[in-house]
């Protein structure tokens, strides 16, 4: 089912301050797929991913997304070409309304009949937001408020969308549900990528998995091949 | 009783005019954690480039605050580009930098155009009042507040209704998620500072009605609106006004009804009571 590489990341090598926390690091993602990024806290999985939104610049290394080199564009530029990121805990803009939100998730659309259009969809995919439409988002629960910054990324009308933790801090009746949802986006045409401590649950909804240690990626492989690894297994669900 | 409503129109219009000189340092603020101490001195450039279009123009500041406006607006700009934007979020440095700043303009003013205190005279609106019963309402002050009011309102306005305003809130709530929505927000912080400036541009542009223009003119202002600044919460504009007015309103009781050289003592002196009760101001996040 997967079609054309749509990400490619080549042996990027990225730090803070001038610390490296990651040492070259290649990954691909194909348009269609949902392709799991895992790893301990602190191995560098969501360094890679603001590297990839444009967060932050690469100390070497290059990054193609559909066929253009993005590795020194801005992260306002990027989102206009189709790469979403939904951040790590969430980040809502917390004294706006749900609305609001949303609609700057299309901020690079200027068409107000296109803005609503996908407003529609949005509440199509998370009816619980349309109820919330005008309440300010820092006063909604955890599983909401990630509901809403998943369709705020969904606004722009992305080709790839990338979710980081989306697990973090919410109960796991929740997790279930909103791992639900990404199967469901991806089955709308939307190719995922997706980072996430909770490996088990990850790689069950994915395609493929890369598993990274120390900012450097240690496995790679299909969900399934991963889910069977004793190593895997052994360092990450405990088994 | 009429004395009273006398000092309490006054303190309106004092405190209308500390609201408009205060937004444009609440929202730099609030955008992006900037305290531009030169704040004052942008209002002291305003009333300058009044001025010098009434003295060598025989424009009325009753036009020339579009002038000072749109000047101020390139300055704050200019201001950005030049000194902020190459310092942000270093600890102090803006701090610092716009203290130098304020120095530099400061002084720069006062070797050119000297210590002098120029007056504009005969312009429109200067010695003009009308009655409301036994009321008298000072023209310039009245025509000022009248400002004050459309320009915060046209601010609130655009902040809340506008796609420009929703892009500069997110951007002052969480600027790395806002660069993510597709907000390029080095534009948002340029243009912030521009308003900003203007804001205060069009309170000097009007203030050479009434008031001399002298190098130090800021100085006074600048302390005020900060106190204002913080009283009704860091980046929040309607609590710049309430707290403004609230201001003005103390300033003239208590200058009237205990004595003018107590009517500062009386404004900071409940600014701290604020402070203390309420750390993030009336209307503070």
């Amino acid at each position: 089912m997967s079609g054309e590489i749509l990400l490619e990341v080549k042996d990027i090598r990225c730090g803070y301050d001038g610390v490296p926390v990651i040492h070259g690091v290649s990954l691909e993602v194909r348009s269609g797929e949902i392709v799991a990024i895992i790893g301990a806290n602190g191995a560098g999985k969501s360094t890679t991913m603001r590297t990839i939104a444009g967060l932050m610049h690469p100390l070497s290394g290059v990054i193609r997304f559909d066929g253009a080199d993005i590795t020194r564009t801005p992260a306002y530029s990027i989102v206009a070409r189709g790469l979403a990121y939904v951040p790590e805990a969430r980040r809502l803009f917390s004294k706006l309304s749900v609305r609001q939100n949303l609609e700057m998730g299309a901020f690079t659309v200027k068409d107000r009949g296109e803005i609503a259009a996908r407003l529609d969809r949005a509440f199509q995919l998370f009816p619980v937001l349309k109820e919330r439409a005008g309440q300010i988002a820092e006063t909604m629960s955890g599983g909401e408020q990630q509901m809403c910054a998943i369709a705020r990324g969904l606004m722009s009308n992305p080709k790839l969308i990338m979710l980081d933790e989306l697990s973090l801090g919410l109960q796991p009746s929740i997790v279930e549900k909103v791992l639900e949802t990404v199967v469901e986006i991806r089955n709308q045409g939307i190719t995922v990528l997706l980072v996430e401590q909770l490996v088990q649950e990850a790689l069950e909804i994915s395609d493929r998995g890369y598993v990274i240690q120390t900012g450097a990626i240690v496995h790679q492989g299909t969900a399934s091949e991963l889910l069977a690894s004793p190593e895997v297994r052994k360092a990450y669900m405990g088994m | 009783m009429s004395l009273f409503f006398q000092v309490i129109l006054d303190g309106l219009w004092a405190g209308l005019l500390y609201g408009l000189i205060a937004a444009g340092l609440s929202l730099i603020w609030g955008v992006m954690d900037v305290l531009n101490f030169a704040h004052g001195d942008f209002l002291m450039v305003g009333m300058y480039v009044s001025f010098f279009l009434g003295f060598l123009f025989k424009a009325d500041p009753l036009v020339s605050w579009v002038a000072s406006g749109i000047f101020l607006f390139l300055f704050g700009m200019l201001t950005y580009k030049l000194v902020i934007s190459r310092i942000l979020g270093k600890a102090m440095a803006p701090l610092l930098a716009t203290f130098g700043l304020s120095m530099m303009v400061k002084n720069l003013v006062l070797n050119r155009f000297s210590p002098n205190f120029r007056i504009l005279e005969s312009t429109i609106l200067e010695g003009r009042s009308f009655m409301v019963g036994d009321v008298i309402v000072p023209l310039p002050q009245f025509v000022t507040s009248l400002f004050a009011l459309a320009v915060l309102g046209l601010l609130y306005w655009m902040l809340t209704r506008t796609r420009f305003g929703w892009a500069v809130q997110a951007t002052a709530l969480d600027g790395e998620a806002a660069r993510l929505m597709g907000v390029n927000t080095e534009k948002i912080f340029l243009l912030v500072f521009g308003i900003g400036g203007a804001c205060v541009g069009i309170a000097g542009g009007l203030l050479p009605s009434y008031l001399a223009t002298h190098p130090d003119v800021g100085t006074l202002f600048s302390l005020i609106a900060f106190m204002i600044v913080a009283m009704g919460g860091f980046g929040s504009v309607p609590g710049a006004l309430v707290a403004a007015v609230m201001v003005g309103l103390i300033e003239s009781l208590a200058g009237f009804y205990i004595g003018p050289v107590y009517k500062y003592i009386a404004v900071f002196g409940i600014y701290l009571v604020v402070i203390l009760i309420r750390p993030k101001g009336l209307f503070g996040w």
